[in-house]
């Protein structure tokens, strides 16, 4: 990866020293237990009996959850589990009716999302919030922290335009590894559905944040980018960042993932790494289906059917009979 | 018919302290809605809060005209403030309906009976130009002869209004190529992706609608001395919708759009009152008193407003100085 390491050269940014080993905080997951809300050697999120309710319906009931440093965390669960919205409390956009988190041991009650963001906790969003007027070099440029020039009277007295370039240069790096560069002076809205995608994750990155959440990355995204996706989410891993992702793809999840929340009506029902989750009984029942790790190929297909077929006889025949 | 007196005419007006007033107040406003995304129906009664301001310290309380401009300045943020505080953080259209009820109970309030012995009800101030009058280095009438002229003074108020009006220009473009103008914009195209990444969205809205209602301001100034007096009628609701077209017409979210619908808007607007009310006055009118009488005429420059405004929303929605590529995104 070119851009590496630049990436953390803005210096103001919060986050950078605390850079985790990626592979010994891989390594320190062997150890964890395979049950909801288990404790892990090095958390960088920790949650409490978070409880969010619209009205009557509990979409957030979570006792207790930790998130692991330095890995992927996967959080998946039908729809309708309450992902996004732990998603939007954690990171800020939501409040819950109870509960405690805190990031970095730093807790985050009441703290707007601008700070949670400003903290290192910075989040994209399912349906992409890409700021459409504005060229797409524009919309990286925004994503810098500590601007002396998003100041009123410095962008009037002040020069900032030293700060700018460095800005814009690192602009341009990101842009390049996320494969935009010829976008540049674009407008962000004239960008496909992919592509809008890859620019909510690089500018993101241009808050150097030490946690990234992503909803839903691949979520509309065609099989050859999702491809480069997955590379680059990884790439943010080695960098030593955290990765925390909501997503329906369990090619994904289980290609990249070093650890899988399942959240079901609110709650997590299951943790453990892939392998383990996607074996777990009570997952395959309430969001894998039985038939969730093999191909649709024909002869599978025409014994569904076939099986299908032989309960519908089976059925009209005992309705005739009544 | 004499078009050489309407040519004349329109350029009065166009470059005019009546278009100074309203391209200050489309600067105001194209900050607010062209850069922000805020929806300002009460324009017009920043302009009422500083005009008062800067009339009221030599009248009622008996201090200078220039102090009086400061507070009027300094009013103007109050009035922001008092109005962003409960609004800012809801939806757009709650700013919008706030705003407009504002700028009416103020100019219901100055203008009331039971105010009339400070603020002179509906009548108004007067008598407070000396000092600003006193500075006039202007004599006799000035402008092009032959083409347009005006007198000294209104040439005097102009001066000083397209001063304004240029350092405002230079101003908004210093501010809207910055840091600080990103964010704004950002803030106009999505709040939550701005809130993401680390910005207090609330705290710049807030600073938006200050830096808009001061430019008002500088408008409510210009409209007190333009007329040497002033009353709550220089300051009806259509005074914001006027600014709007105004904004419309140039372009919004440039900086010069503006002006150049200040001056397009007003030379259209006398342009085409004149034309009608040469076309149907004298001994034998253009247009015979039977299709229309010269009463009825007066209204016609209106009618014609209406349709230029939805020709240009039809034909070239994006103003004089917009480009058409933004708003094709929208449509998507």
């Amino acid at each position: 990866m070119p851009a590496e390491q630049t990436t953390a050269a803005a210096g103001d940014t919060p986050g950078n020293g605390s850079r985790a080993d990626s592979t010994a905080a891989r390594e320190a997951l062997n150890q964890v237990d395979h049950r909801p809300g288990s404790a892990k050697p090095d958390p960088i999120v920790v949650a409490d009996n978070v409880t969010r309710q619209f009205g009557g319906l509990t979409a957030v009931d979570v006792e207790h959850v930790e998130i692991q440093r330095g890995v992927i965390t996967a959080l998946i669960g039908p729809n309708g589990a309450g992902k996004t919205t732990f998603f939007n409390v954690l990171t800020g956009f939501d409040k819950p009716q109870s509960g405690t988190w805190s990031f970095n041991g730093r807790p985050l009650s009441g703290v707007p999302a601008y700070q949670v963001a400003r903290m290192g906790m910075v989040r994209t969003f399912q349906l992409t919030k890409v700021l459409a007027k504005l060229h797409v070099v524009e919309n990286m440029r925004l994503g810098a922290t500590g601007q002396s020039g998003e100041r009123f009277l410095s962008a009037l007295l002040q020069r900032w335009g030293g700060q700018e370039r460095q800005i814009t240069d690192k602009a341009d790096k990101l842009l390049e590894r996320f494969l935009l560069d010829k976008k540049r002076n674009d407008f962000a809205g004239s960008l496909s559905g992919g592509q809008r995608k890859l620019l909510e994750m690089a500018r993101a990155l241009m808050a150097d944040p030490e946690l990234v959440m992503l909803d839903e990355p691949m979520a509309g995204v065609n099989p050859a980018l999702k491809q480069s996706l997955l590379g680059h989410v990884k790439s943010l891993r080695d960098e030593g960042r955290t990765v925390l992702f909501v997503e329906h793809d369990m090619d994904m999840v289980r290609d990249i993932s070093d650890w899988v929340i399942v959240m079901a009506q609110g709650t997590i029902v299951a943790e453990g790494p892939p392998d383990s989750v996607m074996a777990n009984k009570s997952v395959i029942d309430a969001y894998l289906g039985s038939h969730h790790d093999q191909d649709l190929s024909e002869d599978v297909e025409e014994e569904i059917i076939a099986a299908a077929e032989a309960e519908i006889a089976g059925t009209t025949k005992t309705e005739e009979r009544k | 018919m004499d078009f050489q007196t309407i040519l004349s005419l329109s350029l009065q007006s166009a470059l005019g302290p009546t278009a100074v007033i309203y391209a200050l107040a489309a600067i105001g406003l194209n900050v607010h809605f062209g850069y922000t995304g805020l929806l300002n129906f009460g324009q017009a009664g920043f302009m009422m809060v500083a005009g008062y301001a800067l009339v009221s310290f030599p009248i009622v309380l008996g201090l200078s005209l220039w102090l009086g401009a400061l507070a009027g300045l300094l009013l103007t943020v109050v009035l922001a403030l008092l109005l962003g505080v409960p609004t800012l953080r809801l939806r757009a259209d709650y700013l919008a309906i706030v705003t407009i009820a504002a700028a009416e109970i103020i100019r219901q309030s100055i203008g009331a009976a039971t105010l009339s012995d400070t603020f002179g009800g509906q009548d108004g101030l007067t008598g407070f130009i000396e000092p600003f009058r006193a500075l006039n280095p202007y004599t006799g009438s000035i402008g092009i002869p032959g083409l347009v002229t005006w007198s000294a003074f209104d040439f005097w108020v102009m001066t000083v209004g397209w001063v304004l009006v240029a350092i405002s220009c230079v101003v908004i473009w210093l501010l809207m190529r910055s840091p600080w103008g990103r964010v704004l914009k950002s803030i106009r195209e999505d709040e939550d992706a701005v809130r993401s990444l680390g910005k207090n969205v609330y705290s710049y809205k807030m600073q938006a609608l200050m830096l808009g209602g001061l430019f008002g301001a500088l408008a409510g100034f210009i409209t007190a001395l333009r007329s040497a007096s002033i009353g709550p009628s220089f300051f009806a609701t259509d005074v914001t919708f006027f600014a709007y077209t105004v904004l419309l017409i140039g372009g919004a979210a440039r900086v010069l759009g503006p002006v150049a619908g200040s001056i397009i808007f007003w030379f259209l607007i006398s342009g085409l009152g004149i034309f009608f009310a040469q076309a149907t006055g004298g001994a034998d009118p253009l247009i015979p008193a039977s299709i229309m009488t010269s009463t009825q005429a007066s209204l016609m420059r209106f009618i014609f407003l209406g349709l230029g405004l939805m020709l240009l929303m039809i034909f070239r929605p994006q103003g004089i100085f917009g480009d058409r590529r933004e708003l094709a995104i929208d449509a998507r």
